[in-house]
């Protein structure tokens, strides 16, 4: 704080408010001390790590199908997104190649987390901003992916969705039914959903010039995924680095113009459109594969054999005891990996030296990178549009501390 | 004649009900409890299903969440508490009033779960009283409303003169609050 | 643009300072000696034909067998080009030392706070270096392979059960 600034201070009457670690609209544990003059905001100190977990010291003791579990709890509203991401980068590592049908349902899998993850977003934007029902009615087709994601792995929300080599068993008939289901009664309620925020003159009124954000900001505070995309900057992980077979698929980046709540807001409720028409493209292709059975890679080493292999084959038996047991054989070696999470380029970077564990995870959590950016974009703002905004940049405690 | 719920064990007569005023107090207040979502990670998102249609939480009676503890009967604690959280969680439950009681929602509240570490607080009975707890890692609502369910039991049996006895001062003591 | 085009400029102007470029997976790395990776980041950032624009994430590394016992690794990406670079910087010190990043990437300055709040990392000229994440009395650098990640304080652990 240079002189000029304290002399100011001095001369004014400021107060400081806490926004603390426990509060209704701050959806996660990260505190604020906000110095307003009145009731706009002249500068905030955050304080983060109020749930910080140490996932990455955890990831240096556990083998490498153990830290899946880790993975859930990063962003928890898309928890599948961080599963793959961390699969796809151990098979980055040990070479691993999957088939097709496998990248198709890995898709799909994931386009369901991002619209589990923008109705949360875009729900609680309506709930701050004093519309509930909104809330009330997209949860419903929350509990409806939930049962999908019952249906494939038997949990509903920390997943642990997939091996590493694949997916741990097909989907069954159950979740197809339901798949379908949603493909047809998601739209609906989406337009409703839609019919009651987007052209609405007090949502609007709100959320327009609400917490701006330029494109040199977000180029220079490293921000990724819609917040990014709101304010005009196209980049997706899914189409600048493909992975899982994304480049087979047909779909538009929406961008929005001045990065502000609203376009946050749009850019999400867009995306979930494109995610539906993923979804449905990806039922598709699998329709039109010769494959019709396989759910994993053929590699014995790093995939558990099927039960009665074990039983009666002796190599089978190896393995799945070395694989238990995880003295599997990961290449040494070191590779960055990334996804497009829920907010953005989720990055796995990870070192190994030949042993069990890995030697060090980083992850690159973009929650954490893009939250230094928030003093920044609510001075001179009034308090009801930084609690806004903080809801509309989608900040999930468990990304944000790891 | 609609039945609303059942009335406690007393005695009746023309025009008068006699019945312990315990029981009255508790079957009053069980179905009114206003809960304090302190919600910090994945069981938060759980209790926010909880909160929604399918599993509505508002037919217990607390349709009403309160965010201030001055206002609030029962301390959810749903999530992983670190230790740098936990001076805060303790103000908070030191400034609701009496009487109220203490949810530990999930595998990382109730004991720490999956995260022993050197940040994570073992479990939030290191620093408050807890009445119930619910495991899973998280629980399905389901199982949320059971533990709910259980904390209308407890406060519906609850004596009125609990909180001013020498047993219950001297449970606060163990945890360091007057 | 492809590695040779990159290790082409930067051996140009870099030359013997750089200790190693290799392509590890799918990603050119290259290794600097401590003192020029500030120098090299702003290269990278400022020149017009490479524009390494987009500071992708930071971190540190301990090796505690190793002769260099702590590493920095920097991860850019050229979005113009979509190219992905990671660069490493290798020292002694202790405690490790670099000049901030924060003048060239604004998202440096967490990403630094978390170096030194796991690792101990110094970096000259930032604003604000303190612990982030940890609890500002906290003593130690969690991340370095000495420290415990137990809880030391748990008193109701059973070591037969846990096979100690």
């Amino acid at each position: 704080m240079n002189s000029q600034n304290s002399q100011e201070i001095a001369h004014k009457d400021y107060t400081t408010l806490n926004l603390g670690p426990t509060h209704p609209a701050t959806h996660g544990i990260f505190q604020n001390v906000l110095t307003m003059d009145g009731e706009l905001i002249v500068s905030a100190e955050p304080t983060i790590g109020y749930i910080h977990r140490a996932f990455e010291k955890l990831a240096e003791k556990r083998p490498y199908y153990q830290i899946t579990p880790i993975t859930d709890r990063m962003n928890y509203c898309s928890s599948p997104i961080n599963n793959m991401g961390w699969h796809m980068t151990v098979e980055k590592l040990a070479g691993i190649k999957i088939p097709k049908r496998v990248d198709y349902l890995r898709v799909i899998i994931m386009e369901l987390a991002r619209i589990s993850d923008h109705l949360v977003c875009n729900s609680v934007i309506g709930v701050d901003s004093g519309a509930m029902t909104g809330f009330l009615y997209v949860f419903q087709f929350r509990e409806h992916i939930y049962d999908i994601y019952e249906a494939i792995c038997g949990a509903r929300l920390t997943t642990n969705i997939g091996r590493i080599g694949g997916l741990e068993r097909d989907f069954p008939q159950d979740a197809w039914t339901r798949i379908d289901k949603l493909l047809v009664d998601l739209p609906k309620g989406l337009k409703e959903f839609e019919k009651m925020l987007v052209r609405n003159r007090i949502f609007m009124d709100r959320t327009i010039n609400c917490g701006p954000l330029s494109q040199e900001m977000a180029m220079q505070y490293s921000f990724t995924g819609p917040n990014l995309r709101a304010t005009g900057i196209d980049y997706d992980v899914r189409v600048m680095n493909p992975y899982s077979s994304y480049e087979d698929f047909d779909f538009i980046i929406p961008v929005g113009t001045h990065g502000d709540t609203y376009d946050r807001f749009m850019v999400r409720e867009q995306e979930m459109w494109e995610s539906i028409s993923i979804i449905r493209q990806a039922l598709q292709k699998l329709e039109k594969l010769e494959d019709k059975t396989s759910f994993h890679a053929d590699v014995p080493a790093f995939y558990l054999p099927p039960k009665d292999e074990v039983y009666t084959s002796m190599e089978a038996l190896i393995y799945h005891f070395k694989i238990v047991m995880g003295e599997t054989d990961i290449p040494k070696g070191e590779v960055y990996h990334c996804v497009e999470g829920g907010n953005g380029e989720l990055g796995f970077y990870l070192v190994s030296d030949g042993g069990r564990q890995p030697y060090r995870l980083h992850l690159r959590r973009p929650c954490f990178i893009y939250y230094q950016a928030y003093p920044e974009m609510i001075k001179g703002a009034f308090l009801s549009d930084a609690i806004l905004t903080m809801s509309s940049m989608n900040v999930i405690a468990g990304e944000l501390d790891a | 004649m609609a039945n609303i719920t059942k009335a406690p064990a007393g005695f009746e007569g023309p025009g008068f009900f006699a019945t312990k005023i315990d029981s009255v107090v508790g079957l009053a207040r069980k179905n009114s409890i206003w809960p304090l979502p302190f919600a910090t990670s994945c069981c938060g998102i759980e209790f926010m299903a909880t909160m929604a249609s399918h599993y509505d939480l508002g037919r217990f009676g607390s349709e009403r969440l309160s965010f201030s503890p001055r206002q609030a009967d029962l301390l959810m604690v749903m999530g992983t508490i670190a230790k740098k959280m936990g001076p805060v969680l303790r103000q908070v439950y030191e400034q609701m009033a009496e009487p109220r009681w203490v949810l530990s929602v999930g595998a990382c509240a109730s004991s720490g779960g999956i995260f022993d570490t050197y940040s994570v607080l073992q479990g939030i009975d290191r620093i408050i009283p807890v009445d119930v707890y619910v495991p899973g890692c998280p629980p399905r609502p389901e199982q949320i409303l059971d533990g709910i369910i259980k904390i209308q039991e407890l406060v519906a049996s609850e004596s009125i003169r609990r909180r001013d006895s020498a047993e219950y001062k001297e449970l606060l003591a163990s945890y360091g609050m007057q | 643009m492809d590695a040779a085009f990159v290790s082409e400029k930067i051996k140009s102007r870099f030359g013997d300072k750089i200790l190693a470029d290799e392509m590890l997976y799918d990603m050119q790395c290259i290794t600097i000696r401590q003192e020029s990776l500030h120098d090299l980041v702003r290269f990278l950032r400022d020149d017009e034909s490479l524009g390494f624009g987009f500071l992708t994430t930071m971190n540190a590394m301990h090796f505690p067998d190793a002769g260099e016992k702590f590493s920095l690794v920097i991860h850019l990406h050229a979005w113009k080009q979509n190219y992905r670079l990671r660069l490493k910087a290798f020292t002694n010190q202790d405690p490790p030392t670099f000049p901030t990043f924060t003048n060239l990437f604004p998202a440096a300055n967490w990403m630094e706070r978390e170096a030194y709040d796991f690792f101990g990392f110094r970096f000259t000229g930032h604003p604000d270096l303190r612990r982030i994440l940890n609890m500002d009395d906290m003593e130690g650098w969690p991340l370095r392979k000495e420290y415990p990640l137990e809880d030391q304080a748990r008193y109701d652990k059973d070591d037969k059960m846990f096979g100690r």
